[in-house]
């Protein structure tokens, strides 16, 4: 029971990784349009999904996140053409992996969100929100120094 | 001497650990490293080389020194040592008794390693004398004796009993605090034990390894020798031998950004990595021969020439098991040592 | 075996005395029959050192970065899991195809003295090898093994005995794959839940000391500086300092070789801690082969690798979870 109530008052530190060109407009739009999304989503704008390295998701994890996000074009809409193709064979392989050292599979996720797409990018981001905040606190894959004095 | 019963020395462990921490040798995934004892873990006296020396209890192989924060435009430094609980490093071999001497020259001569220090003088150690030497131990080349170690207090492991003897005060007041388990006995069984071993320790492959011309006065000698090349040829570079290594002392400092501040931390550096001696012009040794050219010297040529004689290697033989492409000291000596190598 | 060695033997001698390679890369005796070390040899007088045995366990190709860059052709012994490793660096022109002599040899699977020390010989002087069995004098008597007891740990779920590139071979004998699927050790794993997981792989990794073993005798890992070599990087460091630290590395190092690791195994043979490692590598290979097509890395020196190519309709990141669901 206690538990519970623990849990609830637990808010996650999510990172999401957005895209210049779709997502992080449709986070924009989001915004202009009145549509809220969770203030502790912080969002890391990269100019393509597929910059993100590994390590950066990672090092997102070790500095404190519960939840990481990436978010880009609609496969086949890439500013860069054929970007996000390889971002999504990254991640794939790269969230697959990391369930296989235990971490926790809701942790991660990969969104397509359109600049049209605000709508779907707050829908997103609540729904990530909820799932990593019922998981509860990131114990796997943190750096335990970073927390210190926290 | 004094024995205890084998079948009594969990229980005996934890009387320790009521007062005392206690590290000993301990079966973990498969390997045996030192750990904090605890009720339930896997202690394995019997295992001959743990695969981290127990220089890691004094020398750890990451360690925070100290922490800074910052308010504003105010900078506090933060001591961050932990105090000290004395405890009990349990089981140590002749060789690796004898690095802690080499270590100690290093971290104890002035100015003092105040970190380690601290460890130091928290620590009694109980040592553990071999009875099943294998061919890549060669300590007696260094004059060290496997059967009859020192420290704190000095033990012996047969089938039914660990026999146990105490040197010094500390020993001595260990024996006390577990003389609720102990019972006389055992002086015939401990020097037949040592006998036998020794008998078996004279006739290891590389006993009679000859030092003879690792001697300062030939340093550039050596340190100009054409073997090294071919000495190092398959070094990849990778730092398992000064890993394992129970005298290597080398560490770097870094820093590492926390929430509110920053942790400085030192640990564990290897001669045998490209960025060792990496300074602000460049780096003194480009190629992996330097490297492992300084790692050899410094055990058996510069170290005993600023410690009276006394070379930096026990003879564990630990880089002979470990090193992924079999080079190692051994073969360092029979090139580069004495005549009677060959 | 020594049939195969004078053979060797022969062969690199003519290789040099015609001039035809400036050197070759073999083994050459240890202090025992069991801890031979990998070796250049240059001149026709130094071969009397080579050795090839059932303890030839390492895998030579990585030397070829450094080595084949001096003048003249290099020759060098392959066995069947090294040419796999040899082909992938031709593809990522780490080594060039011309410099190189590959005489491909017999491997019947190497055997292991960890294995046999943990089984419980100590003070070894001697190993016999009588066909399936091993032999081995100690200072503490005399022990058999049967080959497959103490057989390497990659050698047990060899994945071929076919050499992927060669210029010549020296085979007497058949040779026979692994006979462990190789994936089996995966696939218990995958089969366990998280927290089981979680715990196995914190237990294996707590045991690291980051010597960087695994990752200097990796012929996948052939970067000029590795990231954690380089301060600028923000990852860089040298024995762990935390727990993630030993995660971070190993997750970033399997991902870095992620279609480009031939599976040789190196990793856990040198590992001090013997931390099964290649379970590491051969997940990505299983997701790789399940996901985008089988795909074995060296099989060709030509062509891109899994992760440096696309398809239009692969599947989504999430996918990768779906039909697991309990």
């Amino acid at each position: 029971m206690q538990e519970v109530t623990e849990k609830k008052e637990f808010t996650p530190n999510i990172v999401a990784f957005c895209c210049n060109w779709c997502s992080y407009a449709g986070a924009d739009l989001a915004g202009s349009s009145r549509l809220t999304y969770p203030a502790n989503v912080k969002i890391i704008r990269v100019p393509c999904s597929c910059r993100v390295n590994p390590t950066f998701v990672l090092k997102a994890f070790q500095q404190g996140a519960d939840g990481v996000i990436l978010c880009g074009c609609h496969p086949g809409d890439c500013h860069y053409v054929t970007g996000n193709y390889y971002t999504r064979r990254r991640m794939a392989l790269l969230f697959s992996f990391l369930n296989y050292m235990g971490i926790e599979k809701e942790r991660t996720r990969v969104e397509w969100v359109s600049a049209a797409e605000g709508a779907k990018f707050s829908e997103v981001m609540n729904d990530f929100v909820k799932t990593v905040t019922a998981l509860g606190e990131n114990k796997r894959l943190t750096d335990l120094r970073v927390k210190e004095g926290k | 001497m004094l024995r205890i019963a084998k079948e009594k020395l969990n229980a005996l462990y934890a009387k320790i650990n009521e007062s005392m921490g206690l590290f000993i040798p301990v079966k973990r995934a498969g390997e045996v490293n030192y750990e904090i004892w605890k009720e339930g873990k896997e202690v394995s006296l019997e295992t001959l080389k743990t695969v981290k020396s127990p220089k890691n209890m004094f020398f750890p192989s990451t360690e925070n020194m100290m922490k800074f924060k910052t308010e504003g435009k105010a900078l506090e430094i933060v001591d961050v040592r932990d105090e000290k609980k004395p405890f009990v490093l349990f089981g140590v071999k002749a060789c690796d008794y004898k690095a802690i001497e080499v270590l100690d020259k290093v971290f104890l001569a002035d100015p003092v390693d105040t970190f380690y220090q601290a460890r130091r003088e928290a620590t009694t150690i109980v040592t553990l004398a071999c009875s099943r030497p294998e061919e890549s131990c060669f300590c007696g080349v260094f004059g060290i004796d496997a059967t009859s170690p020192l420290g704190d207090a000095t033990s012996w492991l047969d089938e039914s009993y660990l026999y146990v003897q105490a040197n010094t005060e500390k020993g001595e007041a260990l024996i006390a605090l577990i003389k609720e388990f102990v019972e006389e006995g055992g002086d015939a069984e401990v020097k037949a034990q040592q006998e036998k071993t020794t008998e078996i320790l004279k006739k290891l492959p590389f006993a009679q390894l000859d030092l003879s011309r690792f001697k300062p006065e030939n340093l550039n000698e050596l340190f100009e020798a054409p073997q090294w090349e071919e000495l190092s040829e398959a070094c990849l570079g990778c730092g398992t031998c000064t890993f394992v290594c129970p005298t290597c002392q080398c560490f770097d400092i870094r820093d590492f950004k926390t929430h509110d501040g920053v942790i400085r931390y030192r640990c564990w550096d290897s001669c045998m990595y490209s960025d060792f001696t990496l300074m602000a012009h460049g780096n003194s040794r480009t190629t992996q021969m330097q490297r492992f050219r300084q790692r050899f010297m410094h055990k058996l040529v510069y170290y005993p020439s600023q410690n009276d004689g006394l070379y930096s290697c026990v003879g564990c033989g630990r880089c002979v098991n470990k090193c992924p492409q079999n080079l190692n000291i051994v073969k360092v000596i029979k090139t580069l040592g004495g005549k009677k190598n060959d | 075996m020594r049939d195969i060695e004078l053979k060797m033997i022969e062969r690199a001698k003519a290789l040099l005395e015609s001039g035809e390679v400036a050197r070759v890369v073999g083994w050459k005796k240890g202090e025992f029959y069991f801890d031979p070390m990998p070796a250049v040899f240059e001149t026709v007088e130094e071969l009397n050192d080579f050795v090839y045995n059932s303890f030839c366990g390492a895998n030579l190709s990585k030397y070829l970065i450094k080595v084949s860059k001096n003048p003249g052709k290099t020759a060098i012994f392959l066995k069947p899991c090294d040419s796999f490793s040899l082909n992938q660096l031709f593809k990522e022109h780490r080594v060039i195809r011309e410099n190189i002599y590959v005489i491909a040899i017999e491997c019947q699977g190497k055997l292991s003295v960890e294995k046999m020390k943990k089984l419980g010989v100590s003070a070894i002087t001697e190993v016999n090898e009588n066909g399936e069995e091993i032999v081995v004098s100690s200072l503490y008597g005399e022990t058999k093994f049967s080959r497959d007891e103490v057989l390497l740990g990659k050698c047990e779920t060899c994945k071929s005995k076919v050499h992927q590139v060669k210029d010549e071979e020296i085979i007497l004998r058949e040779m026979q794959a692994g006979k462990k699927d190789r994936f089996e050790d995966v696939e218990k794993l995958e089969a366990m839940s998280e927290e089981e997981r979680f715990t196995f792989w914190r237990e294996q990794l707590s045991k690291c000391i980051r010597c960087n073993a695994c990752r200097n005798v990796c012929p996948a890992c052939s970067c000029m500086k590795c990231v954690f070599d380089n301060p600028a990087s923000g990852i860089a460091a040298k024995a762990n300092d935390d727990k993630f630290e030993e995660q971070l590395f190993h997750i970033i190092r399997a991902f870095h070789v992620a279609g480009r690791c031939t599976d040789c195994g190196e990793c856990s043979r040198v590992c001090p801690q013997g931390i099964p490692l290649h379970l590491l590598n051969r997940k990505f290979i299983k997701d790789i082969d399940g996901l985008y097509g089988e795909y074995q890395a060296g099989e060709t020196a030509e062509g891109k690798t899994p992760l440096t190519s696309y398809n239009e309709e692969d599947g989504e990141p999430s996918d990768v979870f779906k039909g697991e669901e309990k």
